[in-house]
């Protein structure tokens, strides 16, 4: 048991997801937005392989402020498989919003920029048309380290239950470009920013302790003699509890006999 | 008697009633063109798995047409399917039935839903209440539907029953990656199919679905395991796939001789204590 799984087994299951879950929609093709980061890189090679590479689309998506090397890796990685690539710069469009409001701090910046990029990936699903696909990891989901209607968007996300480090593994199998796999993730908002550094610890630590927590379904106790630091473990306890509300529909007021997704319930894949 | 038995590891649409009779109806003509004389199919093959409030709109009475249909078809290969039954009061049950020559032979309407984890079947099906043998034309059987095999108790009363064939209908969901060849659901279920042919002496006929459902995947793996518990034969992993298999009768003969472990089951101890437990739990 551990962190560690079985990569070719995982790409299986992830790559015939993709090709399951897309082509019974009526839909041959896939859009995503390409960071430059790993984890877009890597739902990228999992679509190429799934849909073959002419069927998947990607928007790099570059704000004035991102790092050129983001958007070098994200072709590096669209170039490499042989997928469709486009830039699309959000420069122009958050800047005439934050005209308006000068005084924004950088998270409502960063927030709006990753709604900017989800309009852009669902204006072009509906052009080609094909499906939006996620690239937000567990670690991140379960965290809540994304943008609700952002990059947290999306039709199908076939990383969603695999942490960082699962991430890192299978991003080794299929062969991802080392400099992407090596580099420090960043959410590239602003210059120099990266996650360890935001989120105030290492992802392999942090998956570690979640996936004791979350998948072993340990107690505090239980935590705490594996050796984990008890504030560390309250702390991304807290995390998870105060994020829970981007993992879920908005909520309804019920006043009738049935309620969407209470007493209203149906699989999503209904008739397909 | 030997005979050959063909294990349908197909792909339903969720709800989709129509196209999956098609697909039950291309995998009984191609068991009837290899030959062979049974073809078993897995849990909810008509209706596919995660059905939640589908689960009234696709019931099936055991007059409705397409089990008219499939009750014609049994002339020519007999079948064990799952779909979900109505029944007169309005209770719908996950159930497997058996046809044979043109008869329904036997109707097992699963016992244990599971409602736990990622499954919810006790909130929208009415639960089974027997574990019934049955003869068929290669000798007794029983049916189990997927978690019921996970109670020691259910393989154990149709063997006692005199089944010698337990016939699985399953839609076992894929989960537990870890490093090892396997995942965890796919491990378990290998060890559980080879362990309960091994005890009871019984042959175990194991049908899983493939394909996926909101993100689920349906492993498939589908496997004939002979009575000694060894695999004699398996479907491919993930796929859909048709696989035949001879069933050979003298294989359960020698083994009921090597180790007749259901011939010296007490029947008479078992039933003093389970009915000592039982008075006991009253108390």
């Amino acid at each position: 048991m551990g962190l560690k799984v079985n990569a070719k087994l995982l790409r299986r299951i992830l790559v015939g997801f993709v090709r399951e879950e897309v082509t019974k929609v009526g839909v041959k093709k896939a859009i995503l937005g390409l960071s430059g980061g790993i984890d877009s890189a890597l739902v990228a090679f999992i679509a190429a392989e799934a849909l073959g590479p002419d069927n998947v689309h990607a928007c790099i998506m570059p704000y004035r402020t991102s790092n050129p090397e983001s958007e070098a890796h994200a072709r590096l990685a669209a170039e490499q498989i042989g997928i469709h690539h486009q830039v699309v710069e959000i420069t122009q469009m958050v800047d005439a919003y934050f005209a308006s409001f000068p005084d924004a701090d950088p998270m409502r910046r960063g927030n709006k920029m990753a709604r900017e990029r989800m309009t852009i990936l669902y204006d072009h699903s509906a052009a080609l048309p094909a499906l939006v696909l996620g690239t937000s990891n567990k670690t991140e989901l379960l965290l809540g380290y994304g943008t609700l209607f952002g990059d947290m968007a999306s039709a199908l996300n076939p990383i969603g239950d695999i942490y960082k480090t699962q991430v890192w593994q299978l991003s080794e199998e299929m062969g991802v470009p080392r400099e992407i796999i090596e580099k420090k993730p960043s959410a590239d908002l602003w210059a120099g920013q990266t996650d360890e550094q935001e989120l105030g610890f290492a992802y392999r630590d942090v998956d570690e302790l979640l996936y004791h927590m979350v998948d072993l379904r340990m107690t505090r106790d239980e935590l705490v003699a594996s050796g984990f630091a008890t504030s560390f473990i309250d702390t991304i306890y807290a995390k998870v509890q105060n994020s829970h509300f981007k993992r879920r529909l908005p909520v309804i007021a019920k006043v009738s006999n049935r309620t969407i997704d209470r007493d209203f319930r149906y699989s999503r894949d209904w008739g397909k | 008697m030997d005979f050959t038995v063909a294990l349908a590891q197909i792909k339903p649409k969720l709800g989709c009633l129509a196209d999956n009779c098609a697909l039950v109806e291309t995998a009984m003509e191609r068991g009837i063109d290899g030959k062979a004389d049974l073809i078993v199919f897995p849990e909810l093959a008509l209706t596919g798995y995660f059905l939640k409030d589908l689960v009234p709109e696709v019931a099936l009475r055991l007059d409705s047409p397409q089990i008219v249909r499939l009750r014609e078809l049994s002339r020519h290969i007999a079948v064990a399917v799952g779909f979900v039954e109505a029944s007169d009061d309005y209770r719908f049950f996950n159930s497997a039935l058996y046809l044979e020559g043109g008869e329904i032979r036997h109707i097992h309407r699963k016992v244990y839903l599971p409602t736990y984890g990622l499954f919810d079947e006790q909130r929208y099906l009415a639960r089974g209440e027997r574990f019934r043998a049955f003869n068929a034309r290669f000798g007794r059987m029983g049916m189990l539907i997927c978690e019921d095999m996970w109670h020691l108790s259910a393989p154990y009363i149709l063997a006692m029953d005199g089944a010698t064939t337990l016939v699985c209908l399953s839609s076992s969901p894929g989960r537990g990656i870890t490093e090892d060849e396997s995942l965890g659901s796919t491990a378990a279920w290998q060890k559980l199919t080879s362990t309960t042919a091994m005890f009871l002496n019984c042959r175990v006929l194991y049908c899983n679905r493939v394909g996926y459902e909101d993100g689920v995947n349906f492993w498939g793996g589908s496997e004939v395991i002979a009575p000694s518990g060894s695999l004699a034969a398996r479907a491919t992993l993930f796929d859909e796939d048709l696989l035949l298999a001879r069933i050979d009768e003298g294989a359960l003969r020698r083994e009921r001789i090597f180790s007749p472990m259901m011939r010296d089951e007490n029947l008479f101890v078992t039933m003093n204590e389970m009915r000592r437990i039982e008075q006991e739990r009253n108390c």
